[in-house]
């Protein structure tokens, strides 16, 4: 049932992309965001696009499902949108009564529109071909240089795999103790905000409860097994650079360079 | 004394442990002034009722938590003794009752892996350690799994799994199956037991079920921090009247020998198990 | 006929990799005042079988009928069959939240729109129920009482509906002997005083042995056995087959009365197999 929502779902495969070292997949999407915002015409979105495609065929993703992924985001797409369209001063394309739409309005609206849509595509690629476990070893060894400078990148990846590896379990225990509220005559349903809010509290207050009293006994059984943080301790899985891994992070490097650069050049 | 010593796992000296009540404020004493030796290779059961200090017990002996009096040695090594505690912890190793809240990873191996992550233990040792272990309980075909989707049994196994990758000498059993079904139990109890005759493991079980106390070495019950019986379990189980009143419960068939003699018959009274009485019968 | 399910099926997950049957053309019928014993493997759709029945899940094809309403008939209201079929979910205090046992008992009644003098009367009925001093717990938090006391706050909380029919998932789970006895005790003095259909769903058949009349047992989403307690007891190959035991003392019965010993099989507790056995002993002694 609930059990089978992942965040940020992971789709395993056997692709370059699924095997590329996370900490390369993360440079990437970086710069590809950050391009994203110094593209200032449409031309360069040419190279975005086939960037994403080129993506989603290599790692053989399922296209639905990334067109699923931005239906959530659908309201916000539409609210930029709307704001460009209605909101940009210039040449007068059509008058509805109060509204106006120009020019440069129409041009604006689809523009950040598309980049709102790049950038959710270009991180949910990041997701779909990279575990969890993955990307959290990658953000640690990322930031482990800014340890030096009393940033815990240790702890930070810690709590992150721990919070993904209880979501799951979490959830479960939401669903079952608004079941058992329920079953006393609960009601989440209806009620306007105020009382919804106020109904809530049967539900969130066992929750926190035993969330806490989960991460006590977590942390004792770490303890148990050794747990004193980061200093000394091996991995298992070894992020390791491979030629592979240089050669496509030069060559992104080199195509992100490109396509920021047309902002000055174009 | 070393000769002694070579033989004694776990040696429990004259250790009380006091906590304020959150009630009143006044102290308790969840054990008290209690003494035990363990030794290596043992299939050990400690019996209680909840609150009878059990766990408290069970978590002073990896040094979790410290006794207010009185010492905790584990293979000589004193608890108290800072140096010398993540050694303990690696010597004794625990599993808790909760199978959900040991497991830190999303992947079954990583999990196992967990432990000898942290002694610093190269990367292609902790891959071997993952899979022998794996393979002692049983779980091989379950290394690339997510925890959540696994049954009671199974995350207990787990569980275990992570704590042989560390090899211990001795592993304490806080009330592992109190959260699980009866297969749950049952594939944990023979994990247990296979770690005992196979692995030579000193097992340290608390339970509150009788009938995983059956099988031990010995039994100690415990009750209001105290050791009140210590034996064998045939000694511990004929005297139903007195576990009766410690809370405590006895197989159905003992009861029944225990009920048929206070009618004036003779049977043994140290029968366990069906078989026993149908021969005795 | 308090409860009546025809034909009911639920699927998990339909349609997708994941789909499941959990139940399976369930047809049972529960009389006012039973106290029926539901018995399988994990997986065999027990939880999911009782969630039905205070619709919390509505089943995918069939119908419920509780006390005369049709689940699924638009004029049947949530809030009512909630009432009448009040559900005990496994470790019960976990749901805990007031900051008050008092409020917390109340909670039920309160969702049920009653009187506050409504509402006291049922919180100290309920707890008088479940063996809890009122006066002494009232103001007390839920949170600084033991497990077993916790639970027994968490069972009051649902008594204090006044259902026609308490179903109680797995009410010993994590307790100890003695704490599994009292639980147990009480339960049966809840039966025997107000008049109430109970449906136990239990691991433990010697509880079940002890307390029930009638046994259902679920097997793959099926009900595979439906009969009374010594009857079902009493086929313990089938039970053997789907994974399921039978309490210590009738096993031993059994395995005696194999021997070739002349004595009832059909025992379900300790007293009777003292009689028995007493009787043979007895009578072995004559000949």
């Amino acid at each position: 049932m609930l059990k089978d929502i992942t965040i940020g779902q992971y789709f395993p495969g056997t692709s370059i992309v699924h095997k590329l070292d996370p900490r390369v997949k993360i440079i990437i999407v970086a710069l590809f965001i950050a391009s994203l915002f110094f593209v200032t015409s449409f031309i360069p979105y040419i190279l975005i696009v086939a960037f994403i495609a080129g993506v989603i065929a290599i790692a053989k993703l399922p296209v639905k499902f990334i067109i699923k992924g931005l239906k959530p985001l659908m309201f916000i797409i539409l609210i930029t949108f709307a704001i460009n369209l209605f909101m940009t001063k210039g040449e007068v394309l059509v008058e509805l009564g109060p509204l106006v739409i120009t020019k440069e309005g129409l041009r604006q609206s689809v523009f950040m529109a598309l980049r709102l849509v790049f950038l959710i595509t270009g991180t949910s690629l990041l997701t779909l071909t990279t575990s969890p476990i993955a990307l959290t070893d990658g953000i640690e060894r990322l930031l482990s240089p800014f340890s030096r400078i009393g940033l815990p990148a240790h702890e930070l990846a810690m709590m992150m795999t721990i919070a993904l590896r209880f979501i799951p379990t979490l959830l479960e225990e939401t669903d079952k103790i608004m079941k058992a509220q329920m079953a006393r005559g609960a009601d989440f349903e209806s009620g306007n905000i105020l009382s919804r809010a106020k109904n809530l509290v049967p539900l969130l207050v066992p929750l926190f409860i035993n969330a806490f009293r989960r991460a006590d006994e977590l942390a004792t059984a770490m303890e148990a097994r050794c747990y004193r943080g980061g200093d000394g301790r091996t991995r298992l899985n070894e992020l390791k650079f491979v030629t592979r891994d240089y050669a496509v992070l030069t060559g992104m490097t080199i195509f992100f360079a490109a396509i920021i650069s047309t902002r000055y050049i174009w | 004394m070393n000769d002694k010593n070579n033989n004694i796992m776990i040696d429990i000296q004259n250790v009380s442990y006091e906590y304020s009540s959150y009630i009143d404020d006044s102290i308790q004493l969840a054990v008290k002034d209690l003494s035990l030796q363990i030794k290596r290779g043992e299939f050990f059961v400690v019996l209680g009722h909840n609150g009878s200090g059990k766990s408290t017990l069970a978590k002073m002996i990896n040094g979790l938590i410290l006794p207010s009096k009185g010492d905790v040695l584990v293979n000589g090594m004193n608890t108290r003794d800072e140096e010398k505690i993540w050694d303990i912890r690696s010597t004794a190793g625990m599993v808790f009752q909760n199978p959900d809240n040991q497991i830190v990873a999303t992947i079954v191996e990583e999990d196992v892996a967990f432990g000898p992550e942290n002694l610093g233990v190269p990367p292609a040792e902790i891959r071997k350690r993952i899979d022998a272990a794996l393979e002692v309980v049983e779980m091989t075909d379950y290394k690339s799994h997510a925890p959540h989707l696994l049954s009671g049994g199974q995350k207990q196994r787990v569980a275990i799994a992570g704590i042989l990758a560390m090899e211990p000498d001795c592993i304490i059993f806080d009330e592992p199956t109190a959260m699980l079904d009866p297969s749950g139990r049952l594939e944990v109890m023979e994990t247990i037991k296979k770690l005992n005759e196979d692995k030579n493991k000193t097992i340290i079980l608390i339970t509150h079920y009788m009938d995983e106390a059956v099988e031990a070495d010995r039994v100690m019950v415990l009750n209001e921090g105290e050791a009140v019986m210590l034996g064998t379990p045939k000694e511990i189980f004929k005297q139903v009247d007195r576990l009766k009143s410690l809370g405590l419960d006895v197989p159905q068939v003992t009861e029944l020998v225990y009920e048929l003699n206070k009618e004036g018959y003779n049977f043994k009274d140290d029968i366990l198990s069906v078989e026993e009485l149908v021969d005795t019968l | 006929m308090i409860i009546e399910l025809k034909d009911v099926d639920y699927i998990y997950n339909p349609g997708t990799p994941f789909e499941k049957k959990a139940l399976d053309k369930i047809n049972l019928q529960v009389e006012e005042g039973e106290f029926i014993g539901l018995i399988g493997h994990t997986g065999s759709g027990k939880s999911t079988l009782v969630q039905h029945l205070n619709g919390l899940m509505k089943p995918t094809a069939g119908k419920i009928i509780i006390d005369g309403q049709d689940l699924s008939s638009k004029e049947t209201k949530m809030k009512s069959v909630r009432q009448k079929v009040g559900l005990v979910f496994q470790y019960p205090e976990h749901q805990l939240f007031e900051e008050t046992i008092y409020k917390d008992i109340a909670f039920g009644p309160k969702n049920l729109g009653l009187s506050e003098e409504e509402v006291d009367k049922r919180v100290r009925d309920a707890m008088e129920l479940v063996g809890l001093d009122f006066e002494e717990l009232k103001e007390r938090s839920p949170f600084e009482l033991s497990g077993g006391q916790k639970r027994r706050v968490a069972i009051a909380g649902v008594i204090a509906m006044k259902p026609k029919v308490l179903i109680l998932d797995e009410p010993t789970a994590g307790l100890d002997p003695k704490g599994r006895d009292d639980i147990l005790d009480e339960i049966r003095k809840i039966y025997d005083k107000e008049n109430i259909t109970i449906i136990l769903v239990s691991h433990s058949m010697e509880d079940i042995a002890r307390l029930v009349n009638r046994i259902f047992v679920m097997h793959r989403g099926k009900v595979a056995l439906d009969g009374p307690t010594r009857e079902v007891f009493s086929k313990t190959d089938e039970l053997e087959e789907m994974g399921l035991g039978i309490p210590q003392i009738t096993k031993f019965m059994k395995a005696f009365k194999g021997k070739g010993n002349d004595v009832k099989d059909d025992v379900l507790t300790i007293e009777e197999a003292k009689e028995e056995i007493l009787n043979y002993l007895r009578s072995k002694k004559d000949a």
